[in-house]
């Protein structure tokens, strides 16, 4: 009983994990790919977070008459982490932005469909221009 | 659309104030409860992007123009490293406040709401930065499909 | 929330997705707090509540607003995700137990910064003195990446078509 009320914060964070892999993996949307990137970076988070928990312990904000503090140095580093992510995450969208004007799609089989035909007709332009003389 | 709603318009005008001198508070009041420069820059770029929505985009760019955003963005970073080089001349290592007044406590004081305001300018510059751009870009599309 | 990030794998409708992400997000941030973490929650909901929901909207309006429906993935990513899935769960009975105060993590450097971070530098709270003091170099670093990541965003997308229109409407713009 005690193994799993230990270890349960740590299957929640694989299975979110493993949501967003799913998620980056299986789906062909470069929008969704990204939300499912943003779904595993939360994980990590949680992750940091629930390590840097004591029983009985409060909040690392010094005060009189507390003897026992939470971790504070996983805060600091997911605090700037979040912050870092959601910039990282916008220069993720406007790439997907620029996807899109380029192919005119965002769905990586129809792009992926889309290079190949191109490479395709270029292999046929120069094997014509090598046939023709 | 949403401008023409008065009920969003006439709350939002109340809450705006509030939600700015709430991240001035969160950006100096770091030191003793939860906050700092990351929070409120991000508050700072919501109350923006808050009057953006409501008021239009236009009026927006009016009180912040892009080149002023611009200018929030590198000076923040400037500010921050700036920090540093002036600890590193007043003869301690890089970043190392307590060179920056005579009493340790108090340079350390001095150096950490410096260089949070540093970062709170960053953020709040970055945020309203790509959300502008984001909205130039929607902008442009719509005119071509118009013309 | 587990029962939220299974439904942003499910939603088609993109539109939903974005809003679904904020609530994720939402719900994350209460889970910092019931850990202690006051400062990562607050920064979670201001984040991911706010500005993110917002971009991700702005994007939408920017390419499609529904997921092209396609044939079923099939069953290999599953067995890639169940498989490294049951890795980690394996690897998760070797962890401390949730709250023990005597985790590896908690031997490090955190005791230090928990005993003399109040006289070494003075903030009541610890977390602005390790971001800002003795992690000083590190948050500096951030910011940068901050910064990196919102020229990037400009030079992406910020110049292009809306420039070049400018020049092609402004008569004087050859001269200059």
């Amino acid at each position: 009983m005690e193994l799993i009320t230990g270890l349960f914060n740590y299957w929640v964070v694989v299975f979110l994990m493993m949501i967003g892999f799913y998620m980056v993996i299986s789906h062909h949307n470069l929008v969704k790919k990204i939300v499912g990137l943003n779904i595993f970076q939360v994980s990590v988070f949680v992750f940091y977070i629930s390590m840097s928990k004591i029983k009985g312990a409060t909040a690392p904000i010094l005060a009189d008459g507390i003897e026992v503090y939470s971790n504070p140095l996983p805060h600091v580093l997911i605090l700037t982490a979040i912050v870092v992510g959601v910039a990282t995450t916008a220069l993720g969208l406007a790439l997907t932005v620029r996807i899109k004007d380029a192919f005119g799609s965002i769905e990586d089989d129809e792009i992926e469909a889309m290079e190949i035909e191109e490479c395709v007709a270029e292999d046929v332009d120069a094997n014509g221009k090598e046939a023709s003389p | 659309m949403l401008s023409r709603t008065s009920i969003l318009r006439v709350v939002s005008k109340l809450l705006i104030p509030p939600i700015g001198l709430y991240a001035l508070y969160v950006q100096f009041h770091g030191d003793f409860g939860p906050g700092g420069g990351f929070q409120a820059g991000v508050i700072f770029a919501t109350v923006f992007i808050l009057y953006a929505l409501i008021f239009g985009v236009t009026n927006a760019r009016l009180v912040a123009p892009s080149w002023l955003t611009r200018a929030m963005l590198a000076s923040g970073v400037l500010l921050y490293a700036g920090v540093g080089v002036a600890s590193m001349l007043m003869g301690g290592d890089f970043l190392d406040y307590s060179q920056l007044a005579t009493d340790p406590i108090a340079g350390q004081h001095l150096g950490i709401t410096l260089i949070e305001f540093g970062v709170g300018i960053t953020v709040a510059g970055a945020m309203i930065t790509i959300f502008l751009i984001f909205d130039g870009r929607i902008r442009v599309d719509d005119d071509d499909e118009d013309g | 929330m587990v029962v939220t990030a299974y439904a942003l794998v499910q939603i088609r409708s993109l539109f939903a997705v974005a809003m679904m992400s904020g609530i994720y997000s939402l719900l994350a941030a209460s889970l910092y707090l019931v850990m202690d973490a006051v400062d990562v929650a607050f920064t979670e909901a201001a984040v991911g509540a706010g500005i993110s929901t917002v971009l991700m909207l702005g994007t939408l309006a920017l390419t499609t607003r529904m997921e092209k429906v396609t044939h079923k993935p099939g069953l290999t990513p599953l067995l890639i995700v169940v498989a490294t899935g049951a890795l980690l769960i394996y690897a998760t009975f070797d962890m401390p137990p949730y709250g023990d105060p005597a985790a590896p993590i908690h031997n490090g450097v955190s005791a230090r910064f928990i005993e003399r971070s109040g006289e070494e530098v003075g903030p009541p709270n610890i977390v602005t003195s390790v971001l800002a003091s003795y992690r000083g170099y590190d948050t500096l670093g951030e910011v940068t990446v901050i910064f990196t990541a919102a020229v990037g965003v400009m030079a992406l997308i910020g110049r292009g078509r809306s420039r070049r229109r400018k020049k092609s409407d402004d008569p004087e713009a050859p001269n200059t």
